[in-house]
């Protein structure tokens, strides 16, 4: 049955109709054009779907749509300033080439980002650990995990402003 | 994924007469495991009823020396609690072991119990602990609740509300996980309160099932060395193609030294 | 020296600014007006005739636009995906070529086989019809494993493949290696198992068909690393659509790693049923389909003997490999354990005879073809686990032995006796900086001190040589290719003086915006941001052959060279002419042409603005415009090198095997830039790792169901499965051969690792009395191997 929905998404107020089974990942990439979050597999365990809600990590080919209604999501497409400067992690990601592909790394930051905040300041093997829920192929994580180091320094000296715009 | 109807109700009342009515209900916790199921057009219910704003099922309160966890309260809550940490610390470690970071931002202790996959980690942690299910109608003791593979005594219009866990004297959870989905290939929770211990294995077989040989020889003494030569027995184990029974049978003993060794702070081996 | 942005530097990617921010566009995040969903049905069974369709319940379902089978394929006249490499048998018959429809019309041959595809107005409409086409399905014996598939009583996969042998072939001189054995001291002996892989790129493959009823125009979105390849094959064999009424644009594309190379029934039926239908037709694969339709890497079993002298030295070598092609012939799968594998044992080193035999057996499973490496690793596991596996038995060190065998730097180049020369190569240099990195000399120590612990620590090398660059035309051509292997490319100044490169190299994490710029700026003396790489679309890039085989440098970026030769030869005349000096007393350095010995000079963007507003410019002599292409052919191939040193540690109470370092020392040629080189180290190590510990594709024997269909059952390397490496290169051997001095770097870490983990692995259990184990060495399997070994009785 279709249903309205209303909720913030990279802290833009959005209505939308959409069906009961529409994942909240369908939502963003078809509804909303928010192309970044990406799906690649089907028993939510790749983590490239990866987005904020209400401040904390979740996949988002694991939440229907109709459940974000009235929350706050934030996405990769919202993390950067407005004036293009990249969010910290971001910015490790580039500098650490944390990246190859691309295909994962929008929920690879947007994990990394939720990991910091519970993980101020990570061991190596916790970055490792608490990146279980995100596959890379490209990379073998060597730079991701110095990127997240990196920019969980970076983002402790700025007085961890990423979060603060993940999450609001 | 199937059509369904989607109902978020405000109250435990509406939620089961919602699950009374419908044709074929499913209860929508924090969907780690239904939201999978219903994308891979596994499960086909006319109606989900997400719990999610349903008042009074999270939380975590200390009542004397129990812990009451609500049922929707997430996995990552339970890990981070300091409550929980400060009380029954093997609880908050099992729980930050469930699945991965972004699962236990949504998957929660009650969907997990009533689901009973038996590779989860938390029925462990309930049968060891000796804890009692809170129901929209009963009480329910651990070792009663586990029924069978994805079985409980839950009847269709039932919900769990919390769980209250007695706070053990010494206890440990120690997991074997699956390279590849990271569920318990075999998980040992072992806790000790006074002269009884309670040994509690998940993954291995088709639920969560205790060990009286192990409990017996540890409640004389609380050691890894007390488990020296003891072999669990593989029949009835479950074997596929990640870890055979045999396996299985010996990796239950080895973890359970381990948890042991946590638990007491001296060497597993 | 390296420039600021020139070869040598270590830029940060210019792409990766958008794939940070979400804005990629990937083949799924490209929408057409218009645009209709397809989902395909799909065979549950690994072997099965189809008796009959019945389409009518799904056509008549909301939404639904079309439901097409193999019949309105054939009724189109359709033809099968063809296979791009013929190889011929020992007696000289050429291979068994199956027929492959794009949709099967009356057999099926592997569980994933597709037999229909619904069109929908949405994905969900199209999923919901395909589940109400009925299929009356005739189920048949199958068989999944490759040995088993040449067992006399086996199902038969193809009536036109008697006994499912697809080709029986070898190389080599088996008189020689025969002659070699009689003479041995010792003979190490090994069976292996190179298991079945899935190759996992992160991003499933998507494809979109459209065709512009005005134009007579197709275009094809599709996620492949070469999209001239697959205008080639499904325009001329499969669609039947001239090349100027076909374009294929292949946007980002979120990894390859060799299963993006192939021409996919997919992208067939979009394209058809897109014309067919008058709209626009979109199909992305659920993660379920990609391990069911991608195809997949290795799975050869081997039988291999190693004859050595008293000494330690390689007298000769004997290998006989069973290789899975699966139910039919992908399109390079025959030339992957032939000539990419069987060429490849000679190692680094001169073992003087060498004979292979591959049969190649077709089972109901899916497709096999090129997974990074490609025959590469195959070869170097083999050799690699025969030479530690002989250092063992003869007790002599890992490192000298294969020092005694190295082929030595000063008798390059080196004709194999398995078909290849080395250009260049010095591998004791590599063994000779890892050793250290790795601290080798420590190691008894540090074993000892796991012991203490109770746990077994094991140390393993691989030395592997690959070839790369792939290929000489001619060379494939003979052996069987029905493709040339060169690249192009074409250099566009613009008439301010930016560039535009189009290169038929493709880009799919390589980072090749980043590096193949940083050529040209570093030639030209220009900033990174006047120069765009443009690839992946055949209406733009004139023609390529695509990425796959660490070849986009060495061929693609000879290509990128010549072009800019050319440009630059150009540029100089016209030069010449608006300083009215001659042409020979031009110097040209980094894009500023000087007459020789004044201070007349002038810029590359000043030239390129005088080659479009030709005011003054040699027009008898020279046609306005500054912009050049070429096709560059490699004389050879590259071989890039290098060590691998391995450490784990076994937990023998569970059988985990934890990698405790990695160390490799390698040798790229020249590199272009360090950041991106490294990474493609790391990330071809974990492929290699993931084979040996956890990756396994595993089919259910008696039914051919795919057990291994999803992250829950498929092992993926995960980051808490890896440690970080140790990465270290030299650049003093150059490629001899082509411009750049460039040998690849995208495979090697795969190439090696597998080799490396696996008998570092060994080398841990060896006191245990365990001299062999097959990969993945899974906690369980290594767990089993102890209890094994502690119930055997001494030999």
């Amino acid at each position: 049955m279709p249903t309205t929905i209303t909720l913030s998404v990279n802290g833009r107020p959005v209505t939308r109709t959409v069906e009961s089974r529409t994942l909240l990942v369908q939502l963003l990439r078809e509804h909303l054009g928010l192309t970044g979050t990406h799906v690649g597999c089907d028993t939510c365990q790749c983590g490239a779907c990866v987005v904020h809600l209400n401040g904390r990590s979740v996949k988002s080919c694991a939440v229907l749509a109709v459940q974000a209604d009235g929350a706050e999501v934030a996405t990769i497409e919202g993390l950067a300033a407005a004036d293009g400067t990249l969010h910290p992690m971001q910015e490790a990601f580039r500098k650490h080439h944390g990246l190859q592909c691309g295909f994962c790394t929008p929920g690879m930051v947007m994990s990394a980002i939720d990991l910091v905040r519970r993980h101020p300041t990570p061991t190596e093997r916790q970055v490792r650990t608490e990146l279980e829920g995100n596959l890379c192929r490209c990379t073998g994580y060597h730079n991701i995990v110095r990127a997240v180091l990196s920019g969980a320094e970076t983002m402790r000296g700025a007085g961890d402003p990423g979060a603060a715009a993940a999450a609001d | 994924m199937y059509a369904f109807e989607y109902h978020r109700p405000t109250s435990l009342d509406e939620a089961v007469s919602l699950m009374v009515n419908a044709e074929d209900g499913a209860l929508l916790a924090g969907g780690q495991t239904l939201i999978p199921t219903l994308k891979q057009r596994l499960a086909q219910p006319s109606d989900v009823i997400d719990l999610a704003a349903v008042p009074g099922l999270t939380g975590i309160t200390q009542d004397g020396n129990e812990l009451i966890v609500g049922a929707m309260t997430t996995h990552a809550e339970v890990a981070a609690s300091d409550l929980v940490r400060a009380t029954i610390p093997a609880l908050a470690e099992l729980a930050g072991q469930v699945g991965d970071a972004q699962v236990r931002n949504r998957g929660t202790l009650g969907g997990s119990i009533a689901n009973n996959d038996p590779a989860a980690d938390y029925p462990a942690a309930l049968v060891a602990l000796g804890a009692v299910i809170k129901t929209n109608r009963r009480t329910v003791a651990a070792d009663d609740f586990f029924t069978g593979m994805f079985e409980t005594v839950l009847d269709t219009e039932e919900v769990v509300v919390s769980v209250r866990f007695p706070k053990p004297q010494r206890a440990a959870y120690c997991k074997f996980p699956n390279p590849a989905s990271r569920y318990a290939i075999v998980g040992v929770f072992v806790a000790r309160n006074g002269p009884t211990v309670r040994v509690a294995v998940t993954g291995a077989g088709q639920s969560v099932f205790r060990l009286p040989e192990l409990e017996a020889r540890l409640a004389a003494r609380f050691s890894p060395d007390a488990l020296a030569n003891v072999m669990v027995a593989a029949d009835g184990l479950n074997d596929d193609l990640h870890a055979s029974a045999d396996y299985r049978a010996h990796l239950i003993t080895v973890m359970a030294k381990r948890a042991v060794a946590a638990a007491s702070g001296s060497p597993a081996d | 020296m390296a420039t600021v942005n020139g070869i040598g530097a270590a830029v940060t990617r210019r792409e990766d600014q958008r794939f940070l921010t979400g804005r990629g566009t990937y083949t799924d995040d490209i929408n057409r007006p218009g645009q209709a969903y397809a989902v395909f049905v799909r065979s549950p069974h690994a072997h099965a005739r189809v008796a009959a369709i019945d389409t009518a319940a799904a056509e008549a379902a909301p939404g639904v636009i079309a439901v097409l089978t193999g019949r309105e394929l054939a009724a189109d006249g359709i033809g099968g995906l063809p296979c791009g490499w013929q190889v011929h048998s020992k007696d000289g018959t050429p291979m068994i070529e199956p027929a492959h429809p794009p949709l099967a019309l009356d057999t099926v041959h592997h569980v994933g086989d597709q037999v229909a595809v619904v069109i929908a107005e949405t994905r969900e409409a199209a999923r919901d019809a395909a589940e109400l086409v009925e299929v009356d399905w005739d189920e048949l014996p199958a068989v999944v494993d490759a040995t088993a598939a040449l067992a006399e009583d086996a199902a038969t996969v193809h009536e036109a493949a008697p006994g499912n042998i697809c080709f029986d072939w070898h190389l080599g001189d088996a008189v020689a290696v025969d002659a070699a054995f009689a003479q041995a001291a010792h003979v190490t002996r090994l069976e292996l198992v190179n298991t079945r892989l899935v190759p996992n790129a992160i991003e499933p493959r998507a494809a979109i068909g459209e065709y512009d009823v005005a134009t007579g125009e197709h275009t094809l979105y599709t996620s492949s690393q070469n999209p001239h390849v697959i205008r080639l094959l499904m325009g001329a064999f499969v669609l039947k659509i001239p090349e100027h009424k076909l374009r294929v644009v292949a946007p980002d594309v979120g990894g390859g790693f060799g299963s993006k190379i192939f021409h996919y029934a997919e992208e067939a039926v979009v394209t058809w049923a897109a014309r067919r239908i008058g709209r626009p037709v979109k199909w992305t694969a659920d993660r379920s389909e990609s391990f069911l339709t991608d195809a997949h890497g290795r799975d050869h079993v081997t039988e291999a003997a190693l004859a050595l002298d008293a000494d330690g030295r390689f007298l000769g070598l004997k290998v006989s490999t069973v290789a899975n092609m699966g139910a039919y012939l992908s399109t390079f799968a025959p030339s992957i354990p032939t000539y990419l594998y069987a060429t490849l044992l000679a190692g680094q080193y001169r073992t003087p005879a060498i004979y292979a035999e591959v049969k190649a057996v077709f089972t109901n499973t899916a497709p096999v073809d090129a997974y990074r490496g490609a025959g590469r690793p195959e070869a170097c596991y083999v050799v690699e686990r025969l030479v530690e596996t002989a250092a063992r038995e003869l007790g002599i060190d890992r490192a000298e032995i294969r020092r005694r065998n190295f082929i030595p730097a000063s008798e390059m180049p080196y004709a194999t006796p398995v078909a290849l020369e080395y250009d260049c190569g010095d591998f004791a240099a590599n063994l000779d900086r890892a050793l250290p990195q790795a601290d080798y000399d420590g190691f008894a120590a540090r074993a000892a001190e796991s012991a203490r612990r109770g746990r077994l620590r094991g140390i393993g090398f691989a030395t592997y040589i690959e070839a790369c660059g792939i290929a000489p035309s001619n060379v494939a051509g003979a052996l069987g290719a029905r493709a040339g292997l060169y690249e192009s490319a074409e250099v566009r100044f613009h008439p301010t003086g930016s560039v535009s490169v189009f290169t038929g190299s493709h880009s799919h994490g390589q980072g090749h915006e980043t590096t193949f710029a940083q050529i040209v700026a570093d030639r030209f003396g220009l900033a990174l941001d006047q120069i765009d790489i443009v690839h992946g679309d055949t209406a733009r890039v004139p023609f390529g052959m695509g990425t796959y085989g660490s070849r986009s440098l060495a061929v693609g970026g000879s290509a990128l060279v010549k072009a800019m030769d050319k440009v630059e030869a150009k540029a100089k005349k016209i030069a010449a002419h608006m300083l009215e000096a001659a042409e020979s007393d031009i110097e040209v350095k980094a894009g500023q042409f000087t007459v020789v010995g004044t201070d007349k000079s002038l810029g590359i963007a000043e030239i390129a603005g005088s080659a479009y507003v030709p005011h003054r410019f040699p027009l008898d002599e020279l046609e306005p415009g500054l912009d050049e292409q070429a096709f560059y052919d490699p004389k050879n191939f590259t071989y890039p090198n290098g060590c691998h040193v391995c450490e784990v540690e076994i937990d023998p109470d569970t059988g985990v095997v934890t990698l405790v370092a990695f160390t490799v020392a390698d040798d790229f040629g020249r590199v272009i830039n360090p950041l991106v080189v490294e990474g493609q180290v790391h990330g071809g190590l974990v492929q290699g790792i993931g084979q040996a510990l956890l990756e396994h594709c595993h089919y259910d024997p008696t039914t051919g169901q795919l057990l291994t269909g999803a992250y829950t059952d498929y092992a993926m390397p995960r980051a808490s499965d890896v440690p970080s490496f140790r990465v270290d290169w030299h650049e003093d051997v150059p490629c001899t051969h082509n411009p750049l001095g460039v040998k690849g770097c995208g495979e090697a870490g795969t190439i090696g690792a597998a080799a490396a983990v696996m008998n570092a692995v060994i080398d841990a259990l060896a006191s245990r009395g365990i001299r062999h184990l097959d990969m993945p060495a899974t906690p369980h399997r290594v767990w089993q191997a102890l209890r094994d070994a502690a119930v055997r009785p001494a030999a």
